[in-house]
């Protein structure tokens, strides 16, 4: 027990800190990907409900190409394919120097192209449950439709999209784990080096599991007060 | 053909002409985009299809294609058999079976299955002395069994969960219908329960073998050649890029076949709901 206490403590001959500095990576991650991820799903759900066919096929084929590749292969072609792009562009503008693309960068485009597509759908079915009265009444008092969506419709959005957003961000807190097979130091990184080294993998790989599962329950906490806080209007009521 | 209004003579307005609206150019300018990249991919497989790089390597595509199928189908009719007695459990009243099933699931739910695979792979090693004194030390050795134990444990967890929100979602008032028939419960459970919540349970179900499917890469990461494992293990001799796109075009057609066909099946297994 004592043993392994000096294992995890924080120090020269501890990995507690390694891990630790993991864990700020592996959130940093998820909540540099979140905005984009957002951003990008909220105007692909646009163009799936937009009255236009070739913007509605643009996007789902979109969605198609991310919701269909593993995310693993997803992260690699962005990682590999995104080195041999600028690598060929440097050489076309006449530089000539190796470029090594940051595993964190490739991490963040990668996920934030999953997330999107998962998002999409979250949106796409959120707009489903706004009646059309809704952009009709915003009409009728003169706003523009850019300002019906923004003032009108996003809040009502943002409340019936919560539920599946939470469930993708779950999923988005799980699949950053794949990143560390590309390099980056995140916690699956830090406690395979350090079961590596120590020659404990179930301890420091039972760690890795339960701080994911640690991260999976504040996640939640925060969601559900997220959500009480967008259904604030009902209760009033 | 309606041209004009027997009553009035009236002609009907030609359609208003759509016009060049920025959403209309927005959406052809991104499908010209798509098609310009589709017509450049199929050239570059098409190019490509004879290469030296495919003709060393299809044979070894087609093994990880092989064992890509295996993994998934086994641990998903492993995951299907375990998932009913977890699914019972946790919808068990007796808090002694109820508790350890809600544990269990949330533990394979809440953690990415990359770290759960490690765990028992890696995390093996740890129990050698035991797992040798009751003879699995030779399974656990194997990346491939180590996978499959993961990969099995892990789905069962979500289909566990699956088959108890179908049941649970059946009403009430067809358990009462059946006992006011005079059923017993077994019978009502299998005639009238499982029959119902089996088609809700459909599209999960559908969403849960892509899940697999998808998730399967990542035994490529403890040393199973899978399609993954052979992608990478091409990719590092060649350093050639079509490695990893062969495999996102034959991942891509995988899903979405599969996605096509379980359509089909829930059409028809549900052809009796239309109404």
């Amino acid at each position: 027990m004592n043993e392994a206490l000096t294992l995890l403590s924080f120090g020269p001959e501890g990995w507690g800190d390694e891990i630790a500095w993991g864990v700020v990576v592996t959130v940093c991650l998820a909540i540099v990907t979140l905005p984009f991820g957002l951003f990008l799903g909220f105007l692909i759900a646009l163009a799936k409900k937009s009255s236009e066919p070739s913007l509605r096929l643009a996007a789902n084929i979109y969605t198609t190409l991310f919701r269909g590749l593993p995310e693993l292969l997803t992260l690699f072609l962005v990682y590999f394919g995104l080195q041999i792009a600028i690598q060929v562009l440097l050489k076309m503008a006449g530089f000539d120097f190796y470029f090594e693309v940051n595993s964190f960068i490739a991490g963040v485009i990668a996920l934030s192209f999953v997330f999107s597509s998962y998002a999409s759908e979250a949106f796409l079915s959120a707009f489903r449950g706004i009646p059309q009265g809704q952009y009709e009444g915003g009409y009728a008092l003169g706003l523009s439709k850019g300002k019906t969506l923004r003032l009108v419709v996003l809040p009502q959005l943002i409340r019936l999209a919560l539920p599946a957003l939470g469930n993708s961000w779950l999923v988005l807190l799980k699949d950053t784990s794949l990143v560390s097979v590309v390099g980056l130091s995140d916690v699956m990184r830090q406690s395979g080096i350090a079961a590596r080294v120590t020659k404990e993998p179930f301890m420091f790989f039972g760690i890795a599991c339960l701080i994911y599962l640690v991260l999976a329950m504040i996640s939640s906490t925060g969601l559900v007060r997220i959500e009480r806080w967008s259904k604030r209007g009902d209760t009033a009521r | 053909m309606i041209s004009a209004n027997p009553a009035t003579g009236l002609k009907r307005p030609p359609a208003p002409p759509r016009g060049w609206t920025k959403t209309r150019i927005l959406g052809h300018v991104l499908m010209a985009l798509w098609i310009v990249s589709g017509a450049w991919l199929l050239y570059y497989l098409a190019i490509n299809v004879a290469s030296p790089f495919v003709l060393k390597y299809w044979p070894e595509y087609l093994s990880g294609f092989l064992v890509t199928l295996q993994i998934v189908g086994l641990s998903l009719l492993i995951g299907a058999v375990l998932s009913v007695p977890i699914a019972a459990a946790r919808a068990s009243k007796w808090w002694l079976l109820s508790k350890p099933a809600y544990c269990f699931v949330y533990f394979f739910r809440g953690t990415p299955l990359l770290a759960q695979t490690f765990l028992v792979y890696y995390g093996a090693g740890t129990f050698q002395a035991q797992l040798e004194a009751v003879g699995l030390w030779g399974l656990f050795r194997e990346a491939w069994f180590c996978v499959i134990f993961a990969f099995s444990l892990n789905t069962s967890a979500y289909q566990a969960e699956i088959l108890r929100g179908a049941i649970q979602n059946v009403p009430r008032g067809q358990w009462e219908g059946a006992a006011a028939l005079g059923l017993n419960k077994q019978i009502t459970f299998f005639k009238i329960i499982l029959p119902q919540a089996l088609i809700v349970a459909l599209r999960p179900y559908g969403n849960e073998i892509i899940l697999m499917l998808k998730g399967s890469a990542i035994a490529a990461i403890v040393t199973v050649f899978d399609l993954f494992g052979e992608t990478r293990r091409a990719y590092s001799r060649s350093y050639d890029f079509q490695a990893y796109i062969w495999a996102a075009v034959i991942y891509l057609f995988l899903v979405e076949m599969l996605r096509r066909l379980w359509d089909k099946i829930e059409a028809r297994l549900t052809r009796h709901l239309i109404r």
